[in-house]
């Protein structure tokens, strides 16, 4: 794991270490080789450590006082917001941070599709990241139907009858899921549970999604391989512990700011309704992390099509570094893939837009175009630019473009000469 | 050795012997745990409801709670029915005719799950462009038969096992 020998200098340190080497641990993570030129966008990662802590932290402490029962759990959170000591501050730090932590890892999601992290050999630090993002959607799913009102009972209603879409099973799995005939105490009850254990599930992929990063070492904004250690890297601490730090405060800033000045601007406000299964709330949106694919759903006029479609949205991304041809991992050196990936920035923003507003006329246009071309953007233009891109060309190392001022073309490498 | 490997020996029969009934007995603890989330008996306890339906004018409907589930029951008039079966089978999207979604001598009650079959919301009545429901949550259109005309659902709004216990009072269930 470690590229160094590293012996603890006390005798009872080194008696320790002998039977569990956990300084040598602390020791990698503290040298660990790291290329200098990372930018801020490489800081979301420790900001995204910061959020599931929050959210387990808050959650445990929200779990004391809330009640899962469908008589009393509107009421028990109404209980939080109101008797309980900073009842009010736990409870929006944990609605509040559900969004940031979408937020942030939105930023590292599109990090990683901008500079190509996802491309060989950090295949499966995607993959597993990508497996951090589906629990994260689950997690959210169902931590929003435990305050029992109206968009909590209808939202999950909507959710859980995607999968009564399956052909034949459907209705068995939908009831099964509901352990009752709608949704009800039971459901309630087991998202509950399974609310409360999908952090740790994520906590564990955590450590593996680090632990897979630490076998290649960090992407940079240069996309190259870097010789570790080398001139190229700094050690992780103290030179990246700062920088991460210096941005989680700014992100705190922003977090705090919607916790404390408008902490229900990102929710729902049928949500204050208590759940009543015999009216449906007039427009029943989901949060705003989940609009696009949303919107992807009721682009379809067809129920099992829309689902279909919609959970490819999301498993199209797994197979991202197969459908990706190019060489060249930073889209800094690729002149055509650049402007393709703002043009997805922008579909996927104008995708959520739609997914808020109600399913006719030009939205349901938009909605159309943009997941048309949501699609187009992996199976086509990933494989065909990748294919037929004439790169610019990359600098030997790291220092190069530091040291000279750019990328001289004579001493440059050139990836795609064959193309 | 090479010979040897080539066998089935006693070692291979031990193993398959023990993988088989490995996966036997964790398929049997598995089940249980997959099965606990089904609806339970206190569920399954609510499984019938009877309803007074004498104060129900013509043209009016009610909507009763069953299995958790809003069931509408509405009495209509010979206008809407007439409606409901001039309607020609090849414009459904799911072909029902009314006659086979009302009991028999009946022709006024129309008892239906009052549930979207697209995504489960709880359609609005008197609203959308064929004088019936409307689903608010995705624009589908059912007529005065809950038939499913215009927009995602699939099929027409459920009929629920339903008798007349007697003139005044059905029981769903």
């Amino acid at each position: 794991m470690s590229e160094h020998e590293y012996t603890p200098k006390s005798k009872a340190g080194k008696w320790f270490n002998d039977r569990l080497p956990l300084l040598t641990l602390g020791a990698h993570l503290t040298d660990y080789p790291t290329p200098k030129n990372l930018n801020y966008w490489w800081t979301f990662g420790g900001i995204l450590t910061f959020c599931l802590i929050t959210q387990i932290v808050t959650g445990i402490v929200l779990a004391m006082h809330y009640v899962a029962h469908a008589d009393l759990a509107f009421a028990s959170v109404e209980h939080i917001m109101r008797d309980v000591n900073y009842g009010w501050l736990i409870r929006y730090i944990h609605s509040n941070g559900a969004s940031m932590f979408f937020l942030a890892v939105y930023i590292h999601i599109f990090r990683s599709l901008f500079y190509g992290s996802y491309k060989s050999p950090r295949e499966v630090i995607w993959i597993i990241g990508l497996m951090i993002y589906l629990l994260m959607m689950a997690a959210a799913f169902m931590g929003y139907v435990l305050p029992w009102g109206q968009m909590s009972f209808w939202g999950a209603t909507v959710i859980t009858n995607l999968f009564s879409a399956i052909p034949l099973v459907g209705d068995s799995i939908t009831t099964w899921l509901w352990g009752a005939y709608s949704v009800d105490n039971p459901t309630l009850n087991r998202f509950f549970s399974l609310h409360y254990l999908i952090p740790f599930l994520i906590l564990g992929l955590v450590v593996l999604h680090i632990w897979a990063l630490h076998v290649p070492g960090n992407n940079n904004p240069v996309g190259i391989d870097i010789k570790k250690p080398s001139k190229d890297t700094v050690p992780f601490h103290p030179y990246i512990t700062i920088k991460d730090a210096f941005a989680l405060l700014v992100f705190m800033i922003i977090f705090a700011g919607f916790v404390f000045f408008t902490p229900n601007v990102l929710g729902h406000s049928d949500n204050y309704i208590p759940a009543n299964p015999l009216v449906t709330p007039a427009h029943i949106v989901p949060e705003w992390y989940l609009l696009p694919f949303y919107a992807i759903l009721r682009s379809v006029p067809d129920k099992l099509g829309g689902v279909i479609l919609m959970f490819s949205a999301i498993f199209i991304l797994f197979v991202l570094p197969w459908l990706d041809t190019s060489k060249v991992r930073s889209a800094v050196f690729r002149p055509i893939y650049r402007q393709f990936f703002w043009i997805l920035v922008i579909d996927v923003l104008m995708l959520g837009y739609v997914g808020a507003m109600p399913a006719e006329g030009v939205y349901l246009v938009l909605a159309r175009v943009g997941t048309v071309y949501y699609f187009l953007h992996f199976i086509v233009v990933m494989p065909v630019v990748g294919y037929l891109e004439k790169t610019d060309p990359i600098p030997m190392s790291i220092s190069e473009p530091v040291l000279t001022g750019g990328a001289e073309p004579s001493i440059a490498r050139k990836v795609n000469d064959k193309v | 050795m090479s010979k040897e490997e080539k066998k089935v020996n006693r070692r291979d029969f031990l193993f398959t012997a023990s993988y088989t009934v490995g996966a036997v007995g964790v398929g049997a603890v598995i089940w249980p745990m997959i099965d606990q989330m089904n609806p339970d008996k206190a569920q399954k306890a609510l499984a019938t409801t009877e309803v007074d339906i004498s104060s129900i004018e013509p043209g009016k409907s009610i909507t009763v709670l069953w299995r958790g589930k809003p069931i509408f029951i509405k009495k209509r008039t010979s206008e809407e029915i007439a409606e409901a079966r001039a309607v020609k089978l090849d414009d459904l999207p799911d072909p029902q005719k009314d006659e086979d979604r009302v009991k028999e001598g009946k022709d006024e009650w129309l008892v239906m799950l009052g549930v979207c079959t697209h995504l489960g919301c709880v359609p609005l009545k008197d609203k959308g462009d064929f004088n019936g429901w409307f689903c608010p949550c995705h624009g589908s259109h059912y007529d005065v038969s809950g038939r499913i005309r215009k927009g995602p659902a699939p099929t027409n709004m459920e009929i629920p096992k339903f008798e007349f216990v007697d003139s005044n009072t059905i029981k769903i269930g």
